[in-house]
């Protein structure tokens, strides 16, 4: 059977709708906009001035600065940003150039943003974590002359590649420490540049605001750099149109305000955050806040209580998991007070939040709950004031997702890409499941083409990869419809869409059943135990899978059995690690075996592997998603083991440190058998 | 040879001053113990000095009689140039001179934080009473010292700790926390024994970051303990090895490296 029949199949079950249809004849009308912006605003620096004078006294931007919230409001912003432009161009900064911006997310790093679109140059968000090679292809493809990094780390990597940049010139850098001794021709500290910028005002206003007013609807606003789950990243441009129009329906959809607040902690070079921290709030004029420190940002969050927040499921899951560790600690009074009225949450709590009708007594039960344990839970979490909440990236497990939804915060889903300025579809109020990915955003069409990948198409939409003419080409055809590379079909009556794999994933077992890895993958991890899992199977007669277990999780679990253990790598291979583990498995084997498409994909053998999946070691992508085929060619004897029937393998990894050394480590695992349901599923694939 | 006020910049561009402390033929005894015997050295202004040697060679016996807590039976300390009177412990302090422990000394059901601010009690000139009733200058010192506290917290990363009980925590977050409690009190001299013992090569990394960067940034002179032999000699500007009570070397990691006393020392020769 091929990927073909599979969703024809798919669509005949769930049945497919006219949606895709009509979709495909509104590909006649015209997308081009004649407006040039909304009331002229067609860039973020035309948005600042606007906030400037209408917000001037309002909270723009807060970070935790030695124990305290420090505030700027929009007035303020405007300063700081005027004056890094105008030290940007006594540096001579050019417009067009490209200027590489790296580190975690700070005021400063944002203002940077829009101090070099000010000048007409391009900001290239970099992720902070990047090793220095990665850096380098980056920095080299895009020919950044300059580059603003945050500290003596990023101005380290910066200067062990510099060498074979040809392009680069000079850097900026935000934290002075460990730098002094540094030679400073070509770099400069970012309040020096600000302060030659200030002393330069009415020399360089006039060529300022000049280079501001020729920016248009049509001009680059930024460039990001695709995590790339297989080759190299791909730089996406988007420009202010790109923007602007999809922050704008974005912010109608949920009708955001300028009172809102987020917390800014995700990568900035990750597509989200521009949208967000960027985008949304220049548009509504909300205020964006920066944690003290990366390890800080669950009681930052709890400071701030954010209105609006995001979080790939990870987050979701990790904050889960520590309220079940941390209610195990509980007193047994505290803990039944817990459980009962968590169980009442379930029942209820989406329905009320949904505003569907629920009898008084349970209401009034909830409003107890929300009183005893809901509201003091929420604001643990930080989610007391949360309006709107977002996952996205992956798909989140149900239960987790209810967790939240019982709770009564507003937790919805969202299908995206960087080529789309993140939105194509999302779940409106009120019709949220965890199953769908939601309706086309505003703006956007859809369709889903005969092969089961989905297409849309929006003002969103991005101009084109970046000396990619080729890979543009491939992604986003002449009419502008862009392939998403994921295969799913819109569901009839809902017109919600519902995403099932990547495209490429998807592919035959060799007796021809259907394989979906990211299908049973999900519902391994939705288990606590399981961080990560990798199944192979495309082209065997039957699927096996890696495992990476949850150190905290499993930690946890290990210290109230008494179970010691020195290593991850010792917890990884403890035998009653294992057992757990082969539970979750055949539970799983036992949920897909009930999807008569899919039953081909049970699990029959599984390995726990004896190191972490990594960024730094090329597994993942920095946006944490697992590259399928790197995994299988580096860990091929691990692969092979798992087909060949051996009982367990020796193996050593090559791994690679934080500071960017090499090392190697050796494991022999066991290889365990786990039960699976038998199935008539080769009648299906006959067909 | 350089004369004891002369000063050099270093390869790395920092500048080492004239001499600060200077050990003269100390000899300390336990009883019938001799824990040292005959050493003298000096310690430069904005230096990293290191003090090494085998289990039981007296190095922490050394860095005791350095912070005035054991007084030599024989030979003198002299501090800036003045032999140093028999001191307690607080009067060490407000000259300047601050340090950690081999066995952590935290007040363990204390936030770390609170126990920051402890070392900024020599800095509390305020009254009982005006403590007692918080006004006035008591409130002003607090909010000056609580930034003191809080930019040593920033330099240190150890914001997400700031408000958890130090017993909570793991040992080598301990040692970071130790190391505030004696940076905060804006010291001349940072007398650290052993600070990474019982480190794992991470935590051992970053610690040595932080020597180096306080070295740096605050121009602090550094005399330290440590057993890790690859550490000393990456951190440090000068060493002094111990063996038995006696000083068997000193000098820079390189004269070290080739000195054939050390390395009988370490690898192990028969007394005869």
């Amino acid at each position: 059977m091929t990927f073909k029949n599979f969703t024809a199949l798919y669509a005949q079950r769930v049945a497919q709708s006219d949606h895709a249809r009509a979709c495909e004849q509104r590909e006649e009308t015209s997308l081009t906009q004649t407006s040039e912006g909304v009331n002229g605003l067609t860039s973020v620096p035309a948005l600042l001035q606007r906030n400037a004078a209408e917000f001037g006294d309002k909270a723009a931007y807060r970070e935790k600065e030695l124990g305290i919230w420090q505030n700027w409001t929009w007035s303020e912003a405007a300063d700081e940003i005027d004056a890094l432009a105008l030290g940007l161009l006594t540096l001579g900064v050019a417009e067009g150039d490209f200027i590489a911006i790296i580190g975690r997310n700070r005021p400063y790093l944002y203002w940077a943003m829009v101090a070099v679109q000010s000048v007409g140059a391009v900001p290239v968000p970099l992720y902070s974590d990047a090793s220095a090679d990665e850096m380098a292809y980056v920095l080299d493809h895009c020919g950044a002359r300059f580059v603003i990094a945050a500290d003596q780390e990023q101005v380290d990597k910066v200067t062990d590649v510099q060498g074979g940049l040809s392009q680069f010139e000079q850097m900026i850098y935000l934290d002075p420490r460990g730098l002094r001794k540094y030679d400073h021709a070509n770099l400069h500290q970012f309040s020096k540049v600000q302060d030659a910028g200030r002393a330069a005002l009415s020399e360089l206003m006039p060529e300022l605001n000049r280079r501001r007013e020729a920016l248009n609807y049509d001009s680059i606003c930024v460039m990001l750099y695709t995590s790339g789950t297989t080759g190299k990243p791909k730089g996406v441009v988007l420009s202010n149109r790109n923007i602007i129009e999809t922050s704008r329906h974005s912010s109608e959809f949920d009708s955001l305000s300028a009172g809102e607040d987020i917390l800014a902690y995700l990568p900035m070079a990750w597509v989200g955050d521009f949208i967000f921290s960027l985008g949304q709030a220049y548009w509504t004029g909300f205020c964006v806040n920066c944690p003290e420190s990366v390890d800080t940002m669950m009681t930052d969050l709890r400071e701030i209580g954010p209105t609006y927040y995001f979080a790939p499921p990870r987050v979701f899951e990790t904050q889960l998991t520590t309220v079940m560790i941390r209610m195990e600690d509980a007193t047994p009074m505290k803990k039944r007070m817990f459980d009962y009225f968590m169980g009442h949450a379930k029942k209820v709590g989406p329905a009320i939040l949904d505003g569907e009708t629920v009898s008084g007594f349970d209401k009034l039960k909830y409003k107890l709950g929300d009183l005893l344990v809901y509201g003091p839970l929420k604001n643990t979490l930080g989610f007391s004031r949360v309006r709107i909440g977002y996952t996205a990236g992956e798909a989140i497990g149900p239960e987790i997702f209810d967790f939240y939804r019982s709770l009564g915060i507003n937790l919805k889903q969202l299908y995206g890409q960087t080529e789309a300025s993140v939105f194509i579809t999302q779940q409106p109020d009120g019709q949220v499941r965890s199953d769908t990915v939601g309706v086309p955003s505003p703006g956007v069409e859809l369709k889903i083409a005969e092969n089961g990948e989905v297409f849309y198409r929006s003002e969103g939409t991005f101009v084109e990869y970046y000396k990619n003419a080729e890979s543009t080409a491939d992604t986003k055809d002449p009419e502008g419809w862009v392939a998403t590379g994921d295969a799913g079909f819109i569901e009839e009556g809902t017109g919600h869409l519902r995403i099932i794999d990547r495209a490429k994933d998807v592919a035959n077992m060799s007796d021809g059943a259907l394989f979906a890895p990211k299908y049973v993958e999900n519902k391994l991890k939705f288990y606590p135990n399981i961080l990560e899992a990798v199944v192979f199977g495309a082209g065997k007669d039957r699927c096996t899978a890696f495992i990476n277990i949850d150190l905290t999780a499993v930690g946890n679990w290990a210290e109230r059995n008494n179970i010691a253990y020195a290593s991850y790598q010792e917890l990884a291979g403890h035998p009653r690690v294992l057992e757990t583990i082969q539970e979750h498995v055949e539970t799983v084997n036992k949920s897909v075996a009930e999807d008569p498409m899919l039953s081909g994909c049970q699990v029959h053998r599984f390995l726990v592997l004896h190191k972490q999946l990594d960024a730094d070691d090329g597994e993942l992508t920095r946006t944490q998603k697992v590259r399928r085929k790197i995994i299988g060619e580096k860990f091929e004897d691990l692969v092979n083991a798992l087909y060949n029937g051996s009982p367990e393998i020796y193996t050593e990894t090559e791994v690679t440190y934080e500071d960017g050394r090499k090392g190697e480590i050796s494991a022999t695992l066991e290889i365990r058998d786990a039960a699976v349901v038998p199935v008539t599923a080769s009648k299906i694939a006959a067909e | 040879m350089l004369d004891s006020t002369d000063s050099y910049v270093t390869e790395d561009g920092r500048t080492i001053g004239g001499v600060v402390m200077e050990m003269k033929n100390i000899t300390l005894r336990f009883g019938g113990v001799v824990a040292i015997k005959d050493i003298s050295f000096d310690i430069r202004e904005g230096e990293i000095r290191a003090i090494i040697g085998p289990n039981g060679a007296g190095k922490s016996s050394m860095l005791n009689v350095i912070s005035g807590f054991y007084v030599p039976q024989d030979g003198e300390v002299l501090f800036h140039g003045k032999p140093r009177p028999h001191m307690k412990p607080y009067e060490v302090a407000q000259q300047g001179i601050a340090r950690t422990f081999q066995n952590i000394a935290l007040f363990e059901g204390m936030t770390v934080l609170d126990n920051v601010m402890t070392g900024r009690l020599n800095k509390m000139n305020s009254g009982l009473l005006a403590q007692a009733i918080w006004r006035g200058k008591a409130e002003q010192e607090e909010i000056e010292n609580r930034e003191k506290a809080e930019k040593i917290i920033d330099f240190l990363e150890i914001q997400h700790i700031r408000k958890t009980p130090v017993a909570r925590l793991p040992y080598g977050l301990k040692k970071r926390v130790e190391l505030a409690r004696a940076l905060v009190s804006e010291p001349s001299i940072l007398l650290l024994d052993e600070p990474m013992a019982g480190m794992n090569v991470e935590e051992k990394e970053d610690m040595s970051r932080f020597i180096l960067d306080v070295n740096d940034e605050f121009g602090t002179t550094i005399a330290l303990i440590e057993h890790d032999m690859g550490v000393v000699m990456d951190l440090s500007d000068r060493v002094v090895v111990m063996d038995y009570g006696k000083k068997i070397g000193d000098g820079t990691p390189s004269d070290i490296r080739n000195n054939q006393a050390v390395i009988d020392a370490y690898l192990g020769v028969a007394h005869d």
